[in-house]
């Protein structure tokens, strides 16, 4: 970070409102704000937009992560006084990232073209047709600054390698190979029961007392068999944890919750022409939906500067009111408002409590980190996990990989046509919830080696790959003796892995106290809980104004555009 | 495309529409004239193309364009270049009107036209039917056009069966598709025509596919059909057989002159009175055929020559395929003991409606003594008079029961040479059943119940060769009492299917065919042995069926059931009584089969419905009202010459001129008041009683 210009003053000096950090999150909020006439700054430390959505080419991403794994640069001088009336809290960083781990095993190749690579920080994700992403996307208008293409199938995998297909719709259940006809019958039935449901049909009206109880339960009443169980709760309601163990369940899912995943899911097929699954993906990778809020912020006056970081809150010395930042440049910028993305965090001088009047002023508003963690995993290979499909998403649901699994594993597989990657290789996106860094590692680690081929040839890999041997030596051994069974490649070479990237994120919340932080990116698979977050926080900062109102449509006419490309 | 409801047309749109037409009779005036003056001008040619992109239905502007076409063709100065712009031109026109109206008869036959006329690449058709149906991929215009170009372009029926495939994998609610698998297989099986293993490979396969569709979605009908298509596939030996005859192999049939005859040895099941000279041999198959002639069926006999006989079809319609046919043996006057041997197919001839050769010759062959007439048959006829009532009739005794285990034995023609090559048909119709015992043990749907009863009735007719017992008969009754009730909307239909599954339950074995078996005694009556009657009263019947077992029966009681129909009965050509006393026959067209009986000299229908209704209906019952025979060989001479009361019933004279009765019931039915019976008087001068009342 040498090399950064001088920081040209900025100008005005005085903001409705500061947001610091470009992610999603931060940008929706910008947007809504200036959409609400709100004069809105808009800060980023990084070169790039999305913070912890981005997109990175290849080389930046590790210097990323291991940037926000151990609290960097000790702060300098604790709080002190300017001579001015406001005193100084020093911004402190959060370790977000921990357990890094990168592996090369194709230096030449990918560190040539490291700027072809797209990847995204926060994946697995993809935007449901029908999701709140979209809504929000088509509502604003900013999905003209974006183009899509379909995720075009969703597989449940097994310990065996294989890739079974989901039967998510009357044609994928009558086209499916693997289910029995009973279990077709029995999908469809309930498939339209649902569907009858939800369209209010009285004679197929669900009870309220069915709604209210978990959903595995009512599965089970409705005679399902547990394969197609598990199709329904992990592959299409996207359920976290297991929910047949109460023990360990976090997420046990309502009946009513979990048809509102169906509705959704239902919704997104065949919702826009071209799309042939339920999911799309951004072209360029997910950090093109946080720039795509940052523009259309920009175009309603936000004025953005990056590679800008700030150092410290300015706070009345009296009331102990936060007046405003300091930037980098050494400027002081004041705003009535302020928005954090969640790498920083305020250190109190010792002793001292937030504010009162502040803290009375805005009620206490969810952060607690203790949901756990996240383990990711970016894997790039040159083939596809399956012959004659590119962009698809797998399920591992609880328990299929391994006995102790508990939560499900999501992997995404995202081709060169979604300009992410070198033409003919692939990224795979994995992730699982966990509570610790080993656990999360062995659920990544588990799924790598059922499907992928780990080279051994690489030294900086030596470690990796004695774990890798004994977490997947159980997998390993009945792969061997199952090759030939079900719709895998058998005789077929698993893809061999050119680079692979580990890592865990913490899971902060979205916080509205002292000050307002937006929330990491989730566990989930869409941006819909995250949109429901955002839009909290801007109600708490701005309860008077409209978040997007529909008046703000410049062009009706684009809802076509968000439909991806032919 | 499909299921848009229809909505009652705003004022705005009224007016835009008689703008249109308005537009339109403006150009069509000029057309017209264009047309009549033959003005094949470029201006005149557009003008067309205008009015058909308006309306792409009107016939005259795509004829005078294919005028146009032959006339720029005809020029002189005709070149290839010139040639192609003039289809070319065509084949835009076309394009544009199927934009308007991608359902037009008119545009998608014009197509074909220029494509006949040898231009236009098909790669290029293929495209654009590929544009058409995905549109809306069950437009069967655009199936038809496909059908048409697949094979003007030769594409092999198994890249096409893979579109159709595609297709139905993207949504299959598509009876167009599964039509057209239908149609590509059927031309597949009969490439390999003698090939049983071709079905015995596809069919099963195509099961599974179908079941994939059934299993997911039992209220879509579109895969009925195609399941329904199966069945038959299955079921359907390609070849036609023969199902039985009268006589029956080695039966002895014994002549006589009226209706006494002595000799207990003889059984009533095969003693037949013959007062026209002649008796007729019967031939069922299994299927309508050809073909069926003097050298495709050899009769050699000592008393008549081959040569002579001449094959009747019979069927409700004129044409010349039949599942029954008929040829009369005359006989000789004086006492005779012959054997008589009838070999069917030897040589090749008889043909199936679908176009399989009948390719297992049989041969089978009886016995015919013949008994002379011993008194005055006139006298005879005087004493006749015979009445269907309940203490005429007492149970068929045991005495002669060996004869009529022989008797019934012989109707059935066993095909032994089927049976290995059947396997798979077993095997397949037992899957079936299976499958659908599952199905229905998971969803209780009609139509469901209706193909397991469809299996079951299948696979026991398959079986009944080798088992001689319909097995499941008691399970597809019950199903289609349960349908009756599930589906009321279709009562009759499942009531009729009731009827014959019950009537081949009766007939299928000798124990409880003959519990129907009667002897009629008549008091008055002093023959010295008594006629059997088969009685098939009060059984609810709604249809006749099973007439391969019932070719011998010479009376026949089915008073007291709902016939609304008596198809088929022109099998019965021994029939000489008959009662359908009590049923719901509508009209005297329903009495048609009757016609057909020779030997019919006493009928009851009394208390019926003709007349109820001023409509025939089964006129519009019949397969084709053209192909229906009543009032088709109407002879103007006859009519002109008859009576004026004939003209006011002309239906009854060309229903009744036909028979031979000597007594007739019909009391009871609206038609019949005193003027209609003196017409039927007048109609059938030989009657000597009518409602019980003795004619002069």
């Amino acid at each position: 970070m040498d090399d950064i210009p001088p920081y040209p003053p900025i100008d005005p000096t005085t903001f409705d409102l500061i947001v610091i950090g470009t992610g999603l999150p931060e940008s929706i909020i910008a947007a809504a704000a200036s959409t609400a006439s709100k004069s809105v700054l808009h800060l980023d430390p990084n070169p790039f937009y999305g913070s912890h959505f981005s997109s990175l080419p290849l080389a930046d991403l590790p210097s990323f992560l291991s940037s926000h794994s151990t609290s960097p640069s000790p702060p300098r001088s604790p709080s002190s006084d300017d001579p001015n009336e406001f005193s100084l809290l020093e911004f402190a960083t959060r370790p977000l990232y921990s357990f890094i781990d990168i592996s090369t095993f194709s230096p030449n190749l990918l560190d040539q073209h490291s700027r072809k690579f797209n990847l995204d920080v926060a994946g697995p994700r993809v935007l449901f047709c029908a999701d709140k992403s979209i809504e929000l996307l088509l509502r604003t208008g900013t999905n003209q600054y974006m183009e899509f293409k379909s995720v075009d199938a969703t597989f449940v995998g097994d310990n065996k390698g294989n890739l079974w297909s989901v039967p998510d719709s009357r044609a994928a259940i009558f086209k499916d190979k693997s289910l029995g006809l009973v279990e077709k019958n029995k999908l469809m039935r309930f498939f339209k029961l649902v569907h009858g449901h939800l369209a209010g049909e009285q004679d197929v009206k669900i009870s309220e007392e069915d709604l209210q109880s978990p959903f595995v339960d009512f599965l089970n009443k409705m005679g399902l068999p547990p394969k197609i169980k598990s199709f329904i709760l992990y592959a299409i309601a996207m359920a976290d944890y297991d929910q047949e163990d109460t023990g360990v369940c976090r997420d046990l899912l309502k009946t009513k919750d979990g048809i509102d995943q169906l509705a959704l899911y239902n919704a997104s097929i065949g919702r826009f022409q071209n799309a042939s699954g339920a999911f799309l993906y951004p072209i360029y990778g997910q950090g093109e939906l946080s720039q795509a809020f940052c523009r259309r912020a920009a175009v309603k006056g936000c004025l953005y500067v990056l590679r800008m970081p700030v150092t410290a809150l300015l706070v009345d010395k009296d009331t102990g009111c936060y007046k405003g930042v300091r930037l980098a440049s050494g400027q002081d910028i004041f705003s009535q408002k302020l928005i954090l993305d969640p790498t920083f965090k305020v250190t109190l001088p010792l002793g001292s409590s937030p504010p009162l009047p502040l803290k009375e002023k805005l009620p206490f508003f969810s952060l607690k980190d203790d949901k756990g963690k996240i383990a990711r995993g970016i894997c790039i290979t040159k083939t596809s996990l399956k012959p004659d499909i590119s962009n698809f998403l797998v399920v591992y649901p609880p328990r299929s990989l391994f006995p102790e699994q508990v939560t499900s594993i999501r992997l995404l597989q995202i081709a060169s046509n979604l300009a992410v990657c070198l033409p003919g290789m692939f990224v795979l996106y994995i992730s699982a919830l966990c509570n610790d860094d080993d656990q999360g590692k062995k659920l990544i680690h588990a799924v790598m080696n059922t499907l992928l081929t780990v080279p051994l040839d690489s030294e900086s890999n030596a470690a990796v790959q004695s774990e890798t041997a004994e977490i997947g030596s159980a997998v390993q051994d009945e792969t061997s003796e199952s090759s030939s069974g079900g719709p895998s490649d058998s005789g077929e070479e698993k893809p061999t892995l050119l680079w692979s990237a580990l890592y865990s994120q913490e899971l902060t919340l979205g916080q509205v106290d002292f000050i307002c932080s937006t929330p990491m990116p989730d566990g989930k698979l869409n941006y819909n809980d995250l949109i429901d977050t955002t839009f909290k926080i801007f109600q708490e900062i701005y309860p008077e104004e409209e978040f997007f109102p529909e008046t703000s449509l410049e062009n009706p006419e684009v809802d076509g555009d968000a439909s991806p490309e032919t | 495309m499909h299921g848009r409801p229809r909505k009652a047309p705003k004022p705005e749109d009224e007016a835009a529409s008689s703008a249109k037409a308005q537009k339109l009779r403006a150009v069509q005036t000029q057309f017209f004239s264009f047309h009549h003056n033959k003005i094949y001008t470029k201006e005149a040619v557009e003008l067309s193309a205008k009015l058909l992109e308006i309306n792409p239905e009107s016939y005259t502007a795509w004829n005078y364009r294919k005028l146009a076409v032959e006339h720029y063709l005809n020029l002189p100065d005709c070149n290839p270049d010139s040639i192609k712009s003039v289809l070319d031109d065509e084949l835009r026109v076309v394009e544009n009107a199927l934009r308007q109206n991608f359902k037009s008869y008119g545009a998608w036959h014009h197509r074909k036209w220029v494509l006949s006329k040898g231009h236009s690449s098909i790669d290029n058709e293929l495209r654009l039917l590929d544009k058409f149906q995905k549109a809306d991929s069950r437009n069967f215009h655009a199936w038809n056009y496909r059908r048409y170009v697949a094979e003007s372009m030769k594409r092999s029926e198994q890249d096409e069966l893979k579109y159709t495939e595609d297709m139905i994998y993207t949504n299959f609610s598509n009876y167009s598709a599964w039509h057209n698998r239908s149609i590509l297989l059927s031309a597949l099986f009969e490439k390999k025509a003698g090939g049983f293993l071709l079905k015995e490979k596809v069919l099963p396969e195509e099961y599974e596919f179908i079941h994939q569709a059934i299993f997911t979605d039992p209220d879509d009908q579109s895969g009925w059909f195609y399941h329904l298509w199966l069945l038959d596939q299955t079921v359907t030996t390609d070849s036609p057989l023969l199902a039985s005859s009268w006589p029956g192999h080695g039966s002895d049939v014994l002549l006589v002159g009226d209706r006494c005859y002595n000799g207990s040895a003889f059984s009533p099941f095969s003693a037949l009175h013959s007062d026209s000279g002649s008796f007729p041999i019967v031939l069922y198959f299994n299927q309508p055929v050809g073909g069926v002639n003097s050298s495709t069926v050899t009769v050699e006999c000592g008393f008549n020559k081959n040569e002579d006989l001449f094959w009747k079809p019979l069927s409700a319609s004129n044409s010349q395929t039949a599942r029954v046919w008929v040829a009369h043996l005359k006989v000789p006057s004086s006492d005779l003991h012959s054997t008589v041997e009838v070999s069917v197919g030897h040589s090749k001839g008889i043909i199936s409606t679908r176009g399989f050769v009948y390719s297992h010759p049989s041969m089978f062959s009886f016995k015919v003594h013949v008994q002379p007439m011993e008194r005055d048959s006139s006298q005879v006829s005087v004493a006749e008079n015979i009445s269907l009532r309940e203490e005429n009739f007492k149970v068929y005794g045991t005495q002669s029961e060996e004869s009529i285990i022989d008797s019934f034995d012989q109707l059935i023609i066993k095909n032994g040479h089927e049976t290995t090559a059947s396997n798979w048909r077993f095997e397949a119709l037992a899957k079936e059943i299976e499958c659908f015992r599952e199905l229905l043990s998971l969803v209780d749907c009609k139509i469901g119940k209706l193909t397991l009863a469809r299996l079951l009735k299948a696979y026991d007719a398959m079986s009944y060769p080798f088992a001689n017992k319909l097995v499941h008969s008691e399970e597809v009754l019950e199903l289609y009492s349960d349908l009756m009730k599930l589906d009321p909307t279709h009562y009759q239909f499942y009531k009729d299917e009731h009827s014959i599954v019950l009537l081949q339950k009766v007939t299928s074995s000798k124990e409880s065919l003959l519990q129907h078996c009667f002897q009629y005694k008549d008091s008055a009556s002093s023959a010295i042995c008594d006629p059997i009657c088969l009685r098939l009263n009060n059984l609810s019947l709604s249809r006749m069926g099973a007439f391969e077992k019932l070719l011998w029966v010479q009376m026949l009681d089915l008073s007291h059931n709902e016939l609304q129909s008596i198809e088929g009965l022109e099998a019965m050509q021994l029939l000489s009584c008959l009662s359908l006393r009590n049923n719901k026959l509508r009209s005297l067209t329903a009495l048609e089969p009757l016609r057909k009986l020779k030997s019919l000299r006493i009928l009851d229908i009394s208390y019926n419905q003709i007349g109820n209704q001023s409509i025939d209906t089964t006129r519009y019952v019949c397969s084709s009202p053209l192909s229906h025979s009543v009032g088709s060989e109407l002879n103007r001479d006859e009519t002109v010459t008859s009576d004026v009361a004939l003209i006011n019933n002309w239906e009854a004279f060309f229903i009744f001129k036909d028979f031979n009765l000597n007594q007739l019931d019909i009391v009871g039915n609206t038609i019949a008041d005193e003027k209609f019976k003196s017409v039927l008087v007048k109609i059938m001068p030989k009657l000597k009683q009518l409602d019980g009342k003795l004619l002069d």
